[in-house]
């Protein structure tokens, strides 16, 4: 009846996943709670859960990553401090859960952190700068936010009803198979990646087809911000590169579910053949990660030196170029699994190749800020900070991508220091970058600029700190993942590192409190214009937070940095009034929260092996699509008098706060 | 999307599978649809003969599969899905060439790389057995 | 600085102000149709990458019998051949329906989704015929990785097809329901590049498949 599933998957004998999963089942029926007695529910059902506006699902899937972060950094506080203290001892984690703690860690962070953090920007930043009002497919794009939430409850619930996987963030055959890992773990990971891979692909579509379809009149391909080809970039690269995932890690399901040999050590399974698919995937998945960082900071060079991006196609050469040359590269990843010199060869000068678009890139930002008008606000901090930063993992990268080099290299801390040092230094700077500059756009007041500029020195510093003493580490021989060792060598390195860590706890906790004295004193912190920071391109048109329907009338686009033409020539156009009709936007739609509801199910049953229930999924999924095709108005009117009053309402205020600026300046 | 969209923007891009000239006429219509079938029926045929016959040359079978193949999809391709080489089909058929780019990077490398390990990663027994 | 009404500040450029003579890139954002069209057609691409993971595996793993039966002693070419033969017939009359949707007309594109809908059962029909026996003779999945990587190949073209009648049923009714509504026009549109698309990858599998072991 419950398949697999007794008492005995709760892990009662483990105090610290007891704890954990406890404070977690507290913490989220206290918010219910409080939801509850305030009777939010209601306005959250309508608002945000139903809703399939491209900015709601950003800010939501924004707010995923951020709680997942916090997830996935407990995990990064308990390997390092099992590091520090492992010394000739066995630290306080024993084997199987420590390697069920770095497994998650590292799971966490790119599948429900880096990529939701991405994934919520593009989606609420591109249409407001492409000057439209939504995506190309918003019911689809609230389905593929809650496929998403699928995956990271499946990996939560993995900590309080059974265990986790203890491969790694890579599940390798053949420890992967059910004859080395029989338990659930690694079923979990596959069920929770799978569902949450159709989402990402789910947004990959959406977004491809709005760049190349949906922009206003006169924005050609060489017009748009520079985020919007990078996110173009990206989500080429997530079609093309996650059907890879799906179809790998469903042969790894075939192999444990119904004892097919594609990874199995007998009846000719191919153990490499895994790592050559998974990492055909996994390396776009990098560039996926890192590409709408690169967007996001040609946005906040230019918007904070005060001067348009230097050498604006050399970018969108780059990126396009990153783009391509990302598919040719995966090798690099198992450089020592014996295909030879040949092999190795051409692909570690394709890896080095790629680094020079990259190099274009980060010349260009320093020619923006070269002559500008610098304002080193939290955003412009966290640039400049990725721009050290990243340089020095770059040149890491470059150097393991030397064969010779990563045969000594593979798998010891210095790859694991270079890969953390671009990710942090590359795609969390930039999505912290982001957050800070498109936060009043989303809510309508800033971040506290002084605790935003401590948490960056602590995440910098912290940064340093925790991950220098890994390339030395890795040089001195230190293996990854080791849960004990007893070279005295390594010691203090790892102490070190430790302490590091210490230092971005108080980052994130000096983040956390931002949020809240951010909120409490929102009024004082009010963006009133809807332009915070004298901005370049078209989401600083538009009120913060902006009206459903983004603009009252597309805007007509004639050249780069759109909004910046029209505050150029604002005094040209002081008679002319805007030509204001009816809008149709779309119905809010229940179908992603319920298809997620019943993909969890099913996902959950698969896991458990109760047969029943994933067929109860699987009908109630399918049944929910008929429902969503069967609806005869998936529109609503926006009235143009209601048009016209809210966009004149946006005018005044925008005026009244400019003259408030000129008058106190 | 507004009101205002459905205007004066007349012939813009096709979408894919759309015939770009719109009302052809039905019976044009299913004209090209029969010339397509005839054409797909023909290739298909001749592959399932080449394959099992001894008219060919043996070596080149495969690579005449393959021709025969590729030429099989075009005619899908041409008279099923009407992807021209228009400037109104230029998305769709950059689109199309960015995914066969990506196929044949996965399976040309898959294929090379795989050969070069399984050759230099022989399983142990098979080495063994060499050496007796 | 005063109101600055955003759609009208620029001062409109000439050859934006005729609207139709803009370059294609400018003329502002798609119709739906053309913009859903699109969409699916990414979609689609998206599938053949995932359909070319498993053409990899098959092909590197087609030598690992593993001491049990090739391709050559399993594979029927007459049903391979038949079931070929389903298929194209199904995209023709799948094109068919196509037209007839475009003239609005319901019987015709009844018929002849009801026909494309017997081609397809037809097919899927004999797949699963050749599969029971397939693992009734011992050459089941779990024989050898070659086997393994033969049933997903074949098998998930075989879901698609599935999946695609399940949608041509659905299609077929939401047309007798409701007509030929905007909405219902764009999905069967869709519904057409996916029933094309799937007889694509047919050609590509029963060549690689099947073709390529027969006469050794």
């Amino acid at each position: 009846m419950f398949g697999k599933l007794t008492w005995a998957a709760i892990p009662f004998d483990q105090p610290i996943a007891m704890v954990a999963s406890s404070v977690v089942a507290l913490a989220i029926l206290a918010v219910l709670a409080w939801i509850t007695i305030k009777g939010y529910f209601p306005y959250l059902w309508r608002e945000w859960i139903t809703s399939v506006d491209h900015k709601r699902i950003g800010v939501m899937y924004t707010l995923l990553a951020l709680v997942m972060l916090l997830r996935g950094f407990a995990d990064a506080i308990m390997m390092r401090s099992q590091q520090a203290l492992a010394y000739q001892s066995g630290g306080f984690l024993p084997p199987e859960h420590y390697d069920q703690v770095f497994s998650a860690h590292g799971t966490i962070m790119i599948f429900f952190v880096a990529m939701p953090f991405m994934i919520g920007l593009m989606n609420f930043v591109v249409p407001l700068q492409l000057g439209v009002r939504d995506v190309a497919f918003p019911t689809l794009n609230s389905v593929g936010f809650w496929l998403t939430a699928t995956g990271a409850l499946l990996v939560n619930i993995s900590l309080m009803v059974g265990e986790f996987a203890r491969t790694g963030w890579l599940p390798y055959p053949p420890l992967s198979e059910i004859a080395y890992s029989p338990g659930v773990g690694v079923d979990y990971y596959l069920w929770a990646l799978e569902i949450a891979g159709v989402g990402t692909l789910v947004s990959g579509i959406n977004l491809v087809t709005t760049v190349l379809k949906l922009r206003a009149p006169g924005m050609s391909y060489l017009r748009m911000p520079m985020f919007c080809w990078t996110t173009l970039a990206t989500n080429l690269l997530i079609v093309a590169a996650f059907p890879i995932l799906t179809a790998t890690l469903a042969m790894l399901l075939l192999d444990r579910y119904l004892g097919f040999h594609f990874f199995t050590n007998d009846a000719g399974g191919n153990v490499m053949m895994f790592m050559n698919l998974i990492w055909a995937w996994g390396h776009p998945e990098v560039y996926i990660l890192v590409l709408p960082a690169f967007g996001i900071f040609s946005e906040v060079v230019s918007t904070f030196s005060a001067k348009p991006l230097f050498g604006y196609r050399s970018m969108v050469a780059a990126t396009m170029a990153i783009c391509i040359l990302s598919f040719m590269v995966w090798l690099h990843h198992f450089f020592t699994m014996g295909a030879g010199a040949n092999v190795n060869a051409i692909f570690g000068i394709a890896t080095t190749i790629i680094a020079i678009p990259t190099g274009v890139k980060i010349f260009n930002w320093l020619f923006t800020m070269y002559g500008g008008r610098i304002r080193y606000s939290p955003p412009m901090l966290w640039s400049i900070s990725f721009m050290v930063t990243f340089i020095v993992g770059g040149m890491t990268g470059v150097l393991l991508a030397v064969p010779p080099a990563d045969f000594v290299l593979h798998n010891s801390l210095f790859l694991v220091a270079h890969f953390h040092n671009v990710i942090i230094g590359g795609v969390l700077f930039g999505a912290f970058a982001g957050y800070t500059y498109w936060f009043p756009k989303a809510f309508g007041f800033k971040l506290h600029e002084g605790l935003g500029k401590a948490s960056f020195w602590c995440w910098t510093i912290g940064f340093y700190l925790a991950f220098m003493p890994l390339y030395v580490l890795g040089l001195l021989g230190m293996t990854r993942r080791m849960q004990h060792y007893d070279v005295p060598e390594w010691h203090p390195w790892l102490i070190v590192a430790a302490a590091g860590a210490a230092v971005i706890m108080i980052g994130i906790a000096l983040q956390i409190v931002q949020l809240f004295v951010s909120i409490r004193e929102r009024a004082a912190l009010a963006d009133t214009t809807g332009d915070p920071w004298n901005g370049r391109s078209l989401e600083w048109a538009t009120a913060s937070p902006p009206p459903a329907f983004n603009f009252a009338v597309l805007p007509k686009v004639s050249g780069n940095d759109a909004w910046w033409s029209v505050k150029q020539h604002a005094d040209e156009a002081l008679e002319d009034k805007p030509d204001y009709h009816a809008i149709e936007m779309p119905k809010n739609s229940p179908t992603g929260f319920v298809c997620a509801f019943f993909a969890t199910i099913m996902g959950f049953a698969m896991v458990w092996h109760i047969w029943w229930l994933v067929a109860v999924g699987a009908v109630g999924a399918f049944a929910t699509f008929v429902v969503f095709a069967w609806r005869d108005e998936d529109e609503y009117v926006v009235p143009a008098e209601e048009v016209e009053r809210i966009d004149r309402a946006h005018i005044e205020t925008r005026c009244a706060g400019s003259t408030a600026k000129e008058q106190t300046a | 999307m507004s009101v205002e969209d459905h205007d004066s923007f007349a012939i813009l891009d096709t979408a894919p599978g759309e015939t770009s000239t719109g009302e052809k006429g039905v019976g044009r219509a299913v004209l090209g649809y029969l010339v397509g079938l005839g054409l797909a029926i023909l290739l298909t045929a001749t592959s399932f003969y080449i394959a099992g016959t001894d008219l060919v040359w043996t070596p080149s079978i495969p690579v005449a599969l393959v021709v025969l193949a590729i030429a099989q999809m075009g005619v899908h391709l041409v008279f099923f899905l009407h992807i021209t080489t228009g400037t109104d089909n230029t998305n769709n058929v950059m689109a199309l060439a960015f995914g066969v780019l990506i196929v044949a990077l996965l399976i040309g490398g898959s294929l090379w790389i795989m050969a070069n390990l399984n050759h230099n990663m022989m399983p142990m027994d098979q080495i063994m057995q060499m050496q007796r | 600085m005063t109101a600055v009404p955003l759609a009208s500040a620029q001062a409109v450029p000439r050859h934006l102000a005729g609207g139709r003579h803009a370059a294609r890139s400018e003329r502002g954002p798609a119709p739906k149709r053309i913009v859903v069209g699109y969409g699916f057609w990414i979609f689609l691409l998206s599938d053949i990458v995932m359909f070319s993971a498993f053409f990899a595996s098959y092909a590197v793993l087609v030598g690992e019998t593993a001491g049990g039966p090739t391709g050559t002693q399993l594979f029927d070419l007459r049903s391979a051949g038949i079931e070929t033969a389903c298929l194209l017939a199904s995209s023709f009359t799948c094109g068919l329906a196509s037209i007839a949707a475009g003239a609005r007309d319901r019987s015709w594109f009844s018929i002849a989704m009801a026909v494309t809908c017997l081609f397809g059962l037809a097919f899927l029909a004999l797949e699963l015929k050749e599969f029971i026996s397939l693992i009734a003779r011992g050459a089941g999945p779990s024989r050898s990785a070659f086997l393994s990587a033969f049933f997903t190949l074949v098998g998930c073209h075989g879901l698609h097809v599935s999946a695609g009648i399940l949608w041509l049923l659905t299609m077929m009714a939401q047309v007798f329901a409701k007509g030929f509504r905007a909405d219902i026009e764009r999905r069967i549109l869709c519904f057409a590049l996916f029933w094309h698309a799937l007889d694509i990858i047919w050609v590509a599998l029963f060549t690689v498949v099947y073709l390529m072991v027969a006469g050794r």
